[in-house]
């Protein structure tokens, strides 16, 4: 660091000198780090510490008993509403992918002046709350509305069909609130390819969809991984697509959760299932950044 | 994929290529004919339409109009990677997520050949890179990415290699060491090269033969040292070297010999290195070709008087001259610093001569700064 500073000759900057003797980094970290401590950490330890609890005489009292088999007796509950999370998640992000991709795509290569404005256009629906959205949803799949009128004119539906309250309602829900995220990151990675590899792939006997296949997709596996996860972790966790457009049946971790917290209030319980799902996602999101890693990414 | 244009040999024909870019036209009637095995240059400033050209012939672009041929196959509207032909791309576009050995190894496999190891070792022992097959292009200096991009295109062995400005973006003096490296490996592996680029210096240390491009349209086309010895238009002597474009008329004809007035001051030039229509000329003579002295000697050859030095710059090997003439123009003169004499200064009254042989005569109606000020760095 000093030889850097040094070759750079004197030094006009009084940033410059107070970096060297205090060490400036470590002082820009400090509101970071604070924020972290007071808003991740300490949570976190009063959840871990919350999940080992059991009820206690009165109504909304626990006591500490360092029960660790509150962990086996909720997952054997709900492994159900897990289990069924993480496929709505799973699906919801590979909808999102099979629709984000072309869109980004179409952005990135093909959109020439109209980029910007299809950009905003991507990240419009921000502009609206993600409930008085997802409630929008409700009345775009029910009966009397026009979605439903064209599917029933073209004889897919009759009815008898119920497109909401349905497992596709609260998968497709999910698509669409993460649809953002999954398209801009995507969009960034595809933006940075040399458009000159793709001509260079034509030039060396690869056809469209060869380099497609071999350089256009690897070349975006940046903004795959980060989309896909950026969509799977909080449709994994959400509560709001399976509350507004599903039944009991679609219940997902997110909805028990909220609910044994906010109306049974188990605190304890609701703890363990917070703990559980943070865990299972963090080793599910690590499982495939490293296999996902094994590709060959720039 | 052994079909008859992926397998085509023999010359590239242009005919009449035109390519048009609303009511500009980028290439305009290009007929050009390019002998298998030969490395030909395309030279221009920026915008010329070389690159234009060369898109077409690997088939990036299509012409307007016009059709393109290798041997006696049409390849104009066949797709890129259904031609024999390979592109050293500027900036070399190399794939950033395949290994060295796998970007050089892509277009074997996707014609699904099967010795695609022992070809590749092949090829990255010739470009003498081999250590490198493993790396990641990013790990690689300017000068071994740009051997790895010719390596990748040259080891497909195509009918055509196509080499867009790929020198461009290294330093003068790999760049140097690179041109003596792709002449040898284009005399190593008997391709036909079609090199475009700018850099004059570069056109004329690797091509065979040179066409000269403006606005769309071949100037001239010849060996590097015919196009430097015998310009036929005032963009080629200037774009080309420096030469001194002076305003003339024939008055008189002497044997072999067109006499030609120079405000005043009568000089000669062979009738042969003329390509004037009429008596009105430009008469050319390049700077290094010119003595210059101080007014007092006697000179022989063609001489002209009464010039004034109004510049002198001393660069090593020689000191380059201006002289300013008694109807005002600047002339530019390079002298060899070989003779011990210390150069002339500023201000001093001189004689410049030649020897007729090496003046040229030009079309006395072109505009005498044509291709003396673009600048051809500006790509």
């Amino acid at each position: 660091m000093a030889a850097l500073t040094s070759k750079r000759g004197p030094s006009l900057n009084p940033l410059d000198s107070l970096k060297n003797k205090v060490g400036l980094p470590y002082l820009l970290l400090l509101p970071g780090m604070f924020w972290l401590l007071l808003f991740f950490l300490a949570p976190i330890l009063t959840l871990v510490s919350t999940s080992t609890k059991v009820p206690g005489a009165g109504i909304g009292e626990f006591i500490q008993v360092h029960r660790w088999a509150n962990y086996w007796d909720a997952l054997s509950a709900m492994h159900t509403q897990f289990i069924r999370s993480f496929i709505y998640a799973t699906l919801a992000t590979l909808l999102a992918l099979a629709i984000a991709y072309p869109l980004a795509y179409a952005i990135a290569f093909k959109s020439g002046k109209w980029k910007n404005v299809l950009l905003v256009l991507v990240v419009a629906p921000f502009f609206c709350s993600f409930i008085l959205r997802t409630l929008a949803w409700r009345q775009i799949l029910a009966q009397d509305g026009f979605l439903f009128k064209i599917l029933q004119f073209f004889h897919l539906v009759n009815s008898s069909t119920q497109l909401t309250a349905s497992t596709l309602a609260v998968i497709t829900g999910l698509s669409y609130n993460f649809l953002p995220f999954m398209t801009l990151p995507l969009y960034a990675s595809l933006e940075r390819i040399d458009p000159r590899t793709m001509e260079a792939a034509g030039d060396l006997y690869a056809n469209g969809f060869t380099t497609f296949r071999k350089v256009t997709v690897p070349l975006s596996m940046p903004g795959v991984v980060a989309g896909t996860l950026l969509t799977w972790i909080p449709a994994a966790g959400d509560f709001v697509n399976a509350q507004i457009l599903g039944n009991p049946n679609t219940t997902m971790i997110g909805n028990v959760i909220n609910a044994q917290y906010l109306q049974t209030t188990n605190y304890p319980l609701a703890a363990t299932l917070s703990f559980i799902l943070m865990l299972a996602i963090l080793a599910i999101v690590l499982v495939y950044i490293r296999r996902a890693g094994t590709e060959e990414l720039v | 994929m052994s079909d008859a244009s992926t397998s085509a040999k023999g010359d590239l024909q242009l005919k009449n290529i035109t390519k048009t870019y609303g009511d500009f036209n980028a290439v305009d009637d290009l007929t050009l004919t390019i002998p298998e095995g030969s490395f030909f240059a395309l030279l221009g400033p920026s915008g010329c339409g070389k690159t234009t050209t060369l898109r077409m012939i690997a088939g990036l672009d299509e012409p307007t109009t016009g059709s393109i041929y290798i041997g006696s196959t049409d390849i104009t509207y066949e797709k890129p990677y259904r031609r024999p032909v390979n592109t050293v791309f500027q900036n070399y576009a190399l794939f950033p997520h395949l290994t060295i050995f796998e970007n050089v190894a892509f277009g074997l496999r996707r014609r699904g050949i099967k010795d695609v190891k022992e070809q590749v070792d092949k090829v990255l022992q010739l470009v003498e890179l081999p250590h490198l097959a493993e790396r990641k292009p990013t790990q690689l200096s300017g000068g071994q990415q740009q051997r790895i991009a010719v390596a990748r295109a040259i080891v497909n062995r195509p009918a055509l290699l196509l080499l867009d400005e790929p020198l461009g973006a290294l330093d003068l003096k790999l760049r140097r060491q690179m041109q003596i490296e792709l002449k040898w490996i284009q005399t190593e592996v008997g391709l036909t090269f079609v090199h475009v680029t700018h850099d004059q210096e570069e056109a004329m240390t690797m091509a065979d033969t040179i066409a000269v491009m403006n606005e769309g349209r071949i100037e001239q086309m010849g060996t590097p040292a015919d196009l430097y010895d015998n310009p036929k238009t005032a963009f080629v002597a200037n774009f080309l070297g420096q030469s001194n474009l002076i305003q003339g008329t024939v008055v008189d004809t002497e044997g072999e010999n067109l006499v030609v007035d120079l405000f005043g001051q009568k000089v000669r030039v062979q009738k042969n290195r003329s390509v004037a229509k009429d008596s009105s000329v430009l008469f050319g003579i390049r700077p290094e070709k010119i003595r210059i002295q101080a007014d007092s000697h006697t000179q022989s050859g063609c001489v002209l008087e009464g010039g004034t030095i109004s510049d002198v710059s001393y660069i090593g090997v020689s000191t380059q001259y201006q002289v300013e003439m008694p109807w005002g123009q600047e002339l530019m003169v390079f002298e060899q610093n070989d003779d011990g004499i210390p150069p002339l200064d500023k201000g001093d009254r001189v004689k410049l001569s030649w020897e007729p042989i090496f003046s040229f005569a030009l079309n006395g109606h072109e505009d005498a700064t044509a291709g003396s000020e673009v600048n051809p760095e500006e790509e």
